[in-house]
């Protein structure tokens, strides 16, 4: 491997690696440090869920809890809810002292204080008729039913109850009491008994699930769509993982692998993009408001002399020093009143918002390119399956095209970890590390374009055996590169480096 | 034709939301708790529509005044809370409820109960009235009536607090 390693760094320098100076400078030093660093990261431990083993997990956590506590164990299931799931924080609360609190807070009605302290007027054992406060039928005792708190309903409408909560409303873990004001919460138990449809049973579950998996700080439901798995981490990281279906995602935050941009960043940058706001911005940097009625005017012809459309203002002025036409009297094209100062404050405002968009435009569009490109790459894959088993017709083995599809895996990740470069550096404050690092993403760009065009153009059959020395070449130099890259920016977050323009 | 045979006539209804309307409906009409009274020709075939006229209690900023209450009932009834309006002429100024007769409680959505009624409903209106110190409409009345909808259920209400 080190051998094979050092044939490619020769290599580098033949295959066109135009750097200058600088670059071999933040090279070195990256390098150097990376190599420091080569130890450090330490393995992300995490398990891909099916349903069926969430469902499992959860009733692990219900018996570890047991085993210490020793309460029913729909009981332990609703405090475990209360606590987020979080085992531990539970324990220390239970064992804290104030029980009767500890079980109120929970919603929960304490097990140990029995006969309970609760007032139940309407159970009367005596009579064998009671009515029930929903229906205000009267029914046998046999068919009433209730939870500790003492309120009982039929158990037609306790059933009904039941199912419009979770079918109209989408509550399951949550579901109290019917009675007004009882914040006592139903469990799992009685749900399953109470409800007929084995339809709403099934939602339910879902239900609780879902809740177990959302208020549950080490799960996350992988983000892509259709898909059912989940990921159990052992402790919370902004790190990437793969789910089983192929998605990798930031445990985190649950967007796409973003490395080298941090969560809250890329948060940003996502509802930057997404808002509005960029809208007004080109309103702000294409348009001009009439200087007299103040409507928006956006120019859509030569001619400097405006008159505003505005049938209540008709005011004529110049478009570019906003002074009002008539002292420009007849040099139509040619403004020399530029300076005048009433006119400049209204220009200097308009110059700050359009140089704020051209900026963003820049990062913008080299992140959407990058992301374009990520999307062409699948097509890549196809092309490259089929390119492979051209080569494989050409007294190739499997194992030797197989550096293709690997050039194409490396492809992706360039692509990926750029179009987050440009998150980065947008939000970057200028100075000598923001330097080293667009060095760094500049060199990594253009090598990755390069991979690009050997992968979609020039692989014929003639050349396999050149093409792939150089597609290897160039790939590790890739692969390298973006090490070095991300090494780099992760030095700089654990050295405070960084300076943000936000 | 009387009170009694129009309610006996209806005693076949049918689903239980009838049944248990129908109900409450009788109950209403033979006890009906002080300043309540139900107005039984506005009573709809189905029962689905009711008009109860309120009195302003004596001794509170309401005394003398008359106040008229529609609720609307769906099928899910009791499970899904009634919609619950003033109507008329005469909609009571106060920090809950607003000009279009939209009331803000919350018991007639998120905390309604299936074991609420529309007696416990009357009263927790008429209580609401009552404790009121000072004759006001909620401070963004405007706003809410131009943009609401029409059914006060579709409004994520944000509870005042319950003092007033």
């Amino acid at each position: 491997m080190d051998s094979d390693e050092d044939t490619f760094d020769n290599d580098n320098v033949d295959s066109g690696n135009v750097s200058s100076g600088d670059d071999d400078f933040a090279m070195e030093v990256d390098i150097s440090s990376s190599r420091e660093r080569q130890t450090e990261p330490e393995e992300y431990h995490y398990e891909v869920l099916t349903t069926d083993q969430i469902v499992q997990d959860m009733v692990d956590s219900i018996s570890d809890v047991n085993g210490v506590v020793n309460l029913p164990r729909t009981i332990t299931r609703i405090l475990l809810n209360h606590f987020k799931w979080d085992k531990e924080k539970l324990m220390e609360k239970y064992f804290d002292g104030n029980e009767d609190k500890f079980f109120q807070d929970a919603h929960v009605v304490n097990p140990f204080n029995k006969p309970n302290t609760i007032s139940v007027p309407k159970v009367t054992k005596s009579t064998t008729d009671e009515i029930c406060e929903i229906c205000f039928s009267r029914n046998p005792s046999g068919m009433m039913t209730g939870l500790e708190c003492g309120h009982r309903f039929c158990k037609q409408c306790w059933g009904e109850y039941l199912t419009t909560k979770i079918m109209e409303e989408g509550v399951g873990q949550s579901i109290s009491c019917a009675a007004h004001g009882c914040d006592i919460l139903v469990d799992d138990v009685t749900v399953t008994k109470l409800v007929p449809d084995a339809k709403v049973r099934v939602k339910y579950q879902h239900l609780i699930t879902n809740s177990f998996v959302e208020c549950n700080r080490l799960l996350r439901w992988c983000p892509s769509a259709d898909c059912t798995y989940a990921i159990k981490v052992s402790y919370v990281d902004a790190r990437p993982v793969v789910c089983k279906c192929g998605h990798t995602f930031c445990f985190d935050c649950g967007e796409n692998w973003h490395d080298p941009v941090q969560c809250r960043l890329l948060k940003k940058w996502l509802k930057k993009c997404d808002d509005d706001s960029e809208t007004s911005n080109w309103i702000a940097a294409n348009t001009k408001e009439c200087p007299k009625c103040n409507v928006t005017i956006e120019k859509d012809g030569g001619c400097n002399h405006m008159v505003c459309k505005n049938q209540n203002c008709k005011h004529d002025f110049c478009w570019v020093c906003l002074g009002s036409w008539e002292p420009h009297g007849s040099s139509w094209y040619n403004c020399n009143r530029y300076d005048e100062d009433e006119a400049r404050a209204a220009r200097d405002a308009q110059e700050k918002l359009r140089s704020s968009l051209s900026r963003y435009l820049h990062y913008y569009n080299r992140y959407m390119n990058h992301m374009q490109s990520l999307k062409f790459e699948n097509k890549l894959y196809a092309s490259v399956k089929h390119k492979m088993e051209e080569m494989q017709q050409h007294n190739m083995s499997w194992i030797e095209v197989q550096f293709l599809k690997k050039a194409v895996d490396i492809l992706c990740q360039c692509r990926q970890t750029l179009m987050c470069t440009y998150v980065f550096a947008y939000y970057l404050k200028k100075n000598n590390q923001s330097m080293i690092f667009e060095d760094n993403q500049k060199d990594l760009e253009t090598a990755t374009e390069k991979l690009s065009e050997y992968l979609e153009r020039d692989i014929t059959s003639e050349n396999l055996a050149d093409i792939k020395q150089k597609v290897q070449d160039k790939y590790r130099y890739c692969e390298k590169r973006r090490k070095v890259l991300l090494d780099h920016v992760h030095e700089g977050y654990e050295k405070d480096w960084w300076d943000y323009t936000e | 034709m009387s009170l009694v045979s129009k309610m006996e006539s209806k005693s076949s209804a049918t689903s239980p939301s009838e049944r248990r309307l129908h109900k409450e409906l009788l109950a209403l009409i033979k006890e009906p708790p002080p300043g309540v009274k139900v107005d039984v020709d506005s009573v709809g075939k189905n029962l689905q529509e009711w008009k109860i006229n309120i009195d302003g209690v004596e001794g509170t900023l309401y005394e003398g005044e008359h106040f008229q209450l529609l609720f609307k009932f769906n099928n899910k009834y009791p499970f899904d809370s009634p919609e619950v309006t003033f109507i008329g002429s005469n909609i009571p100024v106060h920090p809950h409820v607003y000009s279009n007769g939209h009331i803000c409680l919350s018991i007639l959505t998120d905390d309604w109960s299936p074991a609420l009624s529309v007696q416990s409903v009357c009263l927790s209106i008429s209580s609401m009235l009552s404790s009121c110190r000072e004759k006001k409409r909620p401070p963004d009345n405007t706003l809410y009536v131009k943009t609401c909808n029409k059914n006060p259920k579709k409004t994520k209400w944000w509870y005042h607090d319950d003092t007033v």
